[in-house]
């Protein structure tokens, strides 16, 4: 079947068969850094937005995408470059297989919260399991950022 | 601390991971991202039976379906037994395996190789091949396997390379005793004795990118292997063997990759593809899913390790007997050597024990084989004998804390449970010291009523590791100057996330006196790096380190020689004009092997909350503080503590394998097999009380493994400060706390 | 994986509703379930052109579209304050936000799954199931039907005096419950659902004994609640827990959500 969407603003068309996830459609159009780490939609590592809000795409229909907005961590590089040098800046990154569902759904909550606060972060986040770091280096590099974030606000208010 | 941070610039400093900047923004580095899209997709059909034979099997109707290029059976595949264990060889791990096998000895075990052009042919493929089974009676459980009549391993042309007492006649897959001091007497002598035997489950490493290889046949007409593995070097050997091809038609390439922890120490995926290239010549992948990565692949070795520990009237341990039943699994990978590290890096953590003795078998049971999971035995006989040791405590009425102080070992003392090696870097004392402060041990010790059926309690563990395997392991390092003055270094120790290419940088960076931005690193293709035995046993920072830093003092003593024959030139000068009539090589290989394996060590402390009526733990802070030496990157050195803390948090609370009567896996997603979410996750504390490691680079020893192993013992001993209730099997559940011991 | 041969994104309720009569077609919500299978789907029915997606609270009743994300539910203000805080409670643990912008409740009222938080919730409510074909049906009713090819449309919740609790038990904060417990003081008397026993969600309602002790007395009420409730829960043994472990939390839930009632209300429990 014919599908169309956008990818990070890009207007794509293709043939799909029907029970295509939406994690390997986006895959097959270049945007890699969207991974797959379990079958039952527990991991977070496929997170993209749709429409704006976080899914998985591993449990998504390519198909029921139609006429949608999809983002991926290709479509916000600049935003996952200012992010990312915080993780780096705590050696948070490790292995990396999970960042870049772990940074889209980081993103997506700087988005929708304003001034989060520890336990809102960590429920937030609850979805994106990592392996390497045990979390607290990536909830470091979240405050800093953050705190990082405010200072810059506050900055141009001035 | 010591000789530490002594005029160091690039050593001992929170640089960034080289590839962070790749990472974060998702660039496409890990093995499915690079492989060709043209791949045939390779995918196992698996055993339902825990224990059968194939008694016909017909691949006809699935040979049709489109788009099939190759199905394989145990008829197609070389019978050369060898096993997937990622060792130097001779490997102590039995060779119990072929490729596929008429006998199938788990539930999961490989039946037959589908590939073909996608998926869906390939699925559509594993459901037209007709299988009939003699299913056999299993041996599931591993207090019943030894001398069994069952067998899982019957096969005449199975062979144990090393003597490691293994016998498949008698389901054995290894079993010996050691010791030194006359341990009945002593025993005999000691004034209190505690004894318990303790279960911990085979846990899955679960790093988040599951097992994965794709193979081609490059222009040379050799097998390329591109994996996702700890152990390049020994995917090519174990590959020679058994497809049956000369090592040199053979070249394995690491890229990026997701997490490994020991579960990429042994081949699992490799041969499937592998095979499928050598039978087409054409370009294969196969990506495991989690469900096969949960059924199928190479979890932590299920133990039972019964411990007996005595002390003299004044609390001086003098006295720790040991017996470790190991269940290797269907197939033997790791089994000999995992079982030896339960006692040899637990025992010596107490310096002042005049005798101990070691017995051990791993036996065969038709279960998914184990394989290295972090810590390595290391952590399952260190939850047996820091629980020992905290029960000792109560029963002397002696704060845990104190035990340990006039009990721990010291630098200077030999350690005979450890190849009788002289502790020559050990800062316990100090760890301790501030363990004991971070935690304001005292004041919270042992447990407090906070009313609603809550209470709070603190306890703790020590532990050890290696660093490395001495005389075994090799390392090497190959450093070049190029022009302009900038340098390449070649590894080939695997960087699989935890930043070995930005420390081994690091140091080549110190020694040779330039940013580590001058330091080019490439990972490891084995027709190019120098040889190394892979990344395991805690070996990188200590092994590899020490062969770069050996391989920069030869270059550099190389570039003055070349500087005394063409004087007045700078560094950048050197590496412009040595690219012109030249024939002094300003590149340099070194390479390493260490006599002794330094043990990093570790003090762990848990404060948890129980909630006593529905058993509810939560681990409110878990301090960790470690001497792992000198640490090379310290933000990199804390990250690996915190992510193996959480890990045995994990591994102590929830981590759980269950099989059913037929030997089927329980938790066989992520949605069954639940580890840590960082709503699990408390306050994680960690500081560093560093040692100075004469053998090891700038003074370091190794953080990767030891740092998984304080959280269960050290939950186990908060618990049962909290509830008065013992706990000897993990993981130790809510259910348990409230019905249970 | 499943396998659908054909996806379509229904018109009108109709042709959805006469799609799904076939054996093979199956409707599809959030899909979180569904594609765990192994089967194959003739044609997939999406809902989302013809079933609403959001909460609308008028002075009697709230009207829950029946593919209204569970996040939807768990951020909703009107159904955080009606409730206490125990629609939040009763979501917050399902796998993680991702997965509940997805996930529908006309989905997880459908499957009535064991497991189901939501339905735990819901039951503990004055709620209504409103299907295509035969109109509005109380929420106990439907559940404890067999699945039928009638249609969900929206989920009705009528507003009345209700004070309620939700507290679960989990072996890690994103797991199944190992047992849930929705407790409700309304209109028609005190009402407690316990879910996860592991099977489907049951109601039990406060026996004359409970209800005549004044609420001023709340150890008792809640002694002699949670009691009644430890007598007629009927709970199962899976991988998760035992039966008697799940007897025991039956007890100590209720007793917690009665006493979190009786003291108005924690927002934030265990």
């Amino acid at each position: 079947m014919l599908v169309k969407m956008w990818i990070n603003g890009e207007a794509i068309r293709d043939h799909i068969d029907p029970d295509m996830l939406l994690l390997d459609f986006v895959r097959r159009h270049g945007c890699a850094s969207v991974k797959r780490g379990c079958e039952t939609s527990n991991c977070g590592l496929c997170t993209v937005m749709l429409e704006g809000k976080p899914i998985l795409s591993c449990s998504m229909l390519a198909a029921r995408a139609e006429g949608m907005h999809v983002m991926t961590l290709e479509g916000i590089q600049e935003e996952a470059r200012e992010f990312g040098s915080f993780m780096a800046g705590q050696g948070a990154d490790q292995c990396g297989f999970c960042n870049p569902g772990f940074i889209m759904n980081v993103l997506a909550m700087i988005r929708e919260l304003t001034d989060p606060t520890e336990e809102e972060i960590k429920e937030y986040l609850e979805g994106n399991l990592c392996r390497c770091s045990g979390f607290v280096s990536q909830l470091r590099s979240i405050m800093e950022y953050l705190k990082y974030k405010k200072g810059e606000q506050d900055g141009s208010g001035k | 601390m010591d000789r530490v941070n002594e005029n160091l610039n690039t050593v001992n400093q929170p640089i960034y991971k080289k590839d962070a900047m790749a990472l974060v923004t998702g660039q496409p580095v890990y093995t499915d991202d690079i492989a060709p899209s043209e791949c045939l997709i390779v995918k196992v059909l698996r055993s339902p039976h825990a224990h059968a034979l194939i008694h016909t099997i017909s691949t006809e109707a699935a040979k049709k379906v489109p788009g099939i290029a190759c199905i394989l059976t145990y008829e197609d595949v070389p019978h050369k037994r060898f096993t997937m264990a990622g060792q130097t060889y001779p490997e102590p791990s039995p060779y119990d395996r072929y490729i596929l096998d008429r006998r199938l000895r788990f539930v999961g075990d490989a039946v037959a190789i589908v590939a073909g052009k996608n998926e869906k042919a390939v699925d559509k493929a594993l459901k037209k091949i007709k299988v009939t089974y003699e299913v056999l009676e299993p041996v599931l459980d591993f207090h019943k396997s030894k001398d069994n009549p069952i067998l899982v391993h019957p096969e005449e042309d199975w062979v144990a390379l090393c003597d490691v007492g293994a016998d498949n006649k008698r389901n054995l897959c290894c079993q010996g005793t050691e010791g030194s001091g006359d341990l009945d007497a002593v025993m005999a002598e000691c004034e209190y004795v505690v004894e318990g035997t303790y279960h911990t489950k085979a846990c899955q490493q679960a790093m988040m990118e599951t097992f994965r290889t794709y193979t081609e046949m490059d222009a040379y007409g050799r097998l390329k292997v591109t994996s996702s593995t700890q152990i390049p070097f020994h995917v090519r050997r174990i590959l020679s063997t058994a497809l049956d091809i000369p090592k040199s038609r053979i070249r394995v390439c690491k890229p990026r990759i997701g997490g490994g922890f020991g579960a990429k120490q042994s081949v699992v995926t490799e041969v499937f593809p592998a095979i499928v290239t050598l039978k087409t010549g054409k370009p294969a992948k196969m990506i495991y899913t989690r469900y096969e990565s949960q059924i199928c692949s190479s979890p932590r070795h299920e133990m039972e390790v019964t411990v007996r520990v005595g002390a003299d009237k004044n609390g001086i341990i003098q006295a720790i007997d040991m017996y470790t039943l190991s269940n290797a699994g269907a197939y033997g990978e790791h089994a000999p050597t995992t079982i030896t590290l339960t006692s040899c890096k637990s025992i010596p953590l107490y310096g002042k024990a005049r005798a101990y003795r070691f017995t051990y078998e791993a036996v065969y049971t038709n279960t998914m084989g184990a394989g290295a999971y972090r810590g390595y035995g290391a952590t399952q006989g260190i939850f047996a004998v820091e629980s020992a040791v905290n029960e000792l405590a109560v029963k002397m009425n002696m704060d845990p804390v104190r035990l340990r102080e006039i009990n721990m070992v010291q630098e200077g003392q030999v350690m005979p449970a450890y190849y009788g090696e002289i502790c020559g870097s050990c800062a316990l004392d100090r760890c301790m010291a501030k363990a004991r402060e971070m935690m304001d041990w005292d004041a919270k010790y042992p447990a407090r009523d906070m009313g609603n059926g809550k209470v709070r309690a603190v306890g703790v563990a020590m532990a050890m590791q290696g660093s490395s395997i001495s005389n075994v392991d090799v390392a090497s390092a190959t450093i070049k100057l190029n022009d302009n003055g900038f340098y390449s270094l070649s590894i080939g120790a695997s960087d699989m996330g935890t930043g070995c290419d930005t420390i081994l940088a690091q140091m080549a960076a110190e020694e040779l006196r330039c940013p580590v931005e001058e330091i080019a690193v490439h990972g490891v293709d084995t027709d190019i790096s120098p040889y190394d035995s892979g990344s395991y046993a805690s070996s990188t920072t200590y092994l590899t380190g020490r062969a770069v830093v050996k391989a920069c003092r030869e270059l550099k003593e190389k570039i003055d020689q070349y500087s005394r024959e063409h004087p007045g030139l700078t560094l950048k000068e050197i590496g412009n004009e040595c690219m012109c009539n030249n024939n002094i090589a300003l590149e340099v290989t070194a390479t390493n092997s260490s006599p002794v394996s330094p043990p990093p060590f570790m003090v762990g402390m848990a404060e948890v909350e129980v909630d006593t009526e529905t058993g509810s733990v939560e681990v409110l802070d878990f301090v960790g503080v470690v001497d792992c030496g000198t640490p090379i990157n310290p933000n990199l050195a804390r990250v690996q503590a915190e992510g193996g803390i959480v890990q045995g948090i994990g591994m102590a609370l929830y981590e759980n394998i269950q099989f059913n009567g037929k030997g089927q896996m329980l938790n066989n997603s992520f949605m069954q097999y639940k580890i840590p979410s960082r709503q699990d996750i408390g306050k994680i504390r960690v500081e560093f009380e560093s040692s100075y490691e004469p053998q090891g680079p700038f003074g370091a020893k190794s953080i990767g493994e030891i740092v998984i192993n304080t959280s269960s013992p050290a939950i186990a001993h908060a618990i049962y400060n909290a509830t008065g209730k013992r706990f000897h099997e993990l993981p130790i559940t809510p259910e348990k706390i409230v019905m249970g011991e | 994986m499943i396998t659908i041969k054909k996806y379509l994104k229904a018109e009108s309720l109709e042709q959805a509703y006469e799609l799904n009569q076939k054996k093979n077609n199956r409707i599809i919500a959030g899909m979180l379930w569904v594609k765990m299978g192994s089967n194959t789907i003739q044609t997939a029915i999406d809902l989302s052109d013809v079933v609403s997606a959001s909460v609308s609270e008028h002075p009697d009743a709230f009207i829950i579209g029946a593919m209204t994300s569970l996040r939807t539910l768990e951020t909703h203000k009107g159904l955080h304050e009606y409730t206490q805080g125990a629609m939040k409670e009763s979501l917050r643990h399902i796998v993680g936000v991702q997965f509940r912008n997805m996930a529908t409740v006309g989905g997880s009222i459908h499957g009535r799954y064991g497991f189901s938080d939501v339905l735990t919730m819901f039951l503990a409510m004055d709620s209504y199931v409103e299907l295509y074909k035969e109109g509005i049906i109380p929420l106990e009713e439907y559940a404890n039907r067999k699945r039928s090819k009638d249609i969900i449309i929206n989920i009705i919740v009528k507003k009345e005096d209700l004070r309620m609790a939700y507290l679960s038990q989990r072996n890690t904060q994103t797991d199944f419950p190992t047992l849930a417990c929705a407790v409700s003081f309304g209109k028609k008397g005190k009402r407690v659902v316990i879910g996860a026993r592991p099977q489907k969600a049951m109601i039990i309602e406060a026996e004359e004994s409970a209800l005549e002790i004044p609420e001023s007395q709340k150890d008792k009420l809640a002694d002699v609640l949670s009691g009644q409730v430890e007598a007629q829960v009927i709970t199962g043994s899976n991988m998760r827990a035992s039966a008697e472990y799940r007897r025991h939390l039956a007890r100590v839930l209720t007793r917690r959500a009665c006493l979190q009632i009786l003291e108005g209300g924690a927002e934030k429990s265990c």
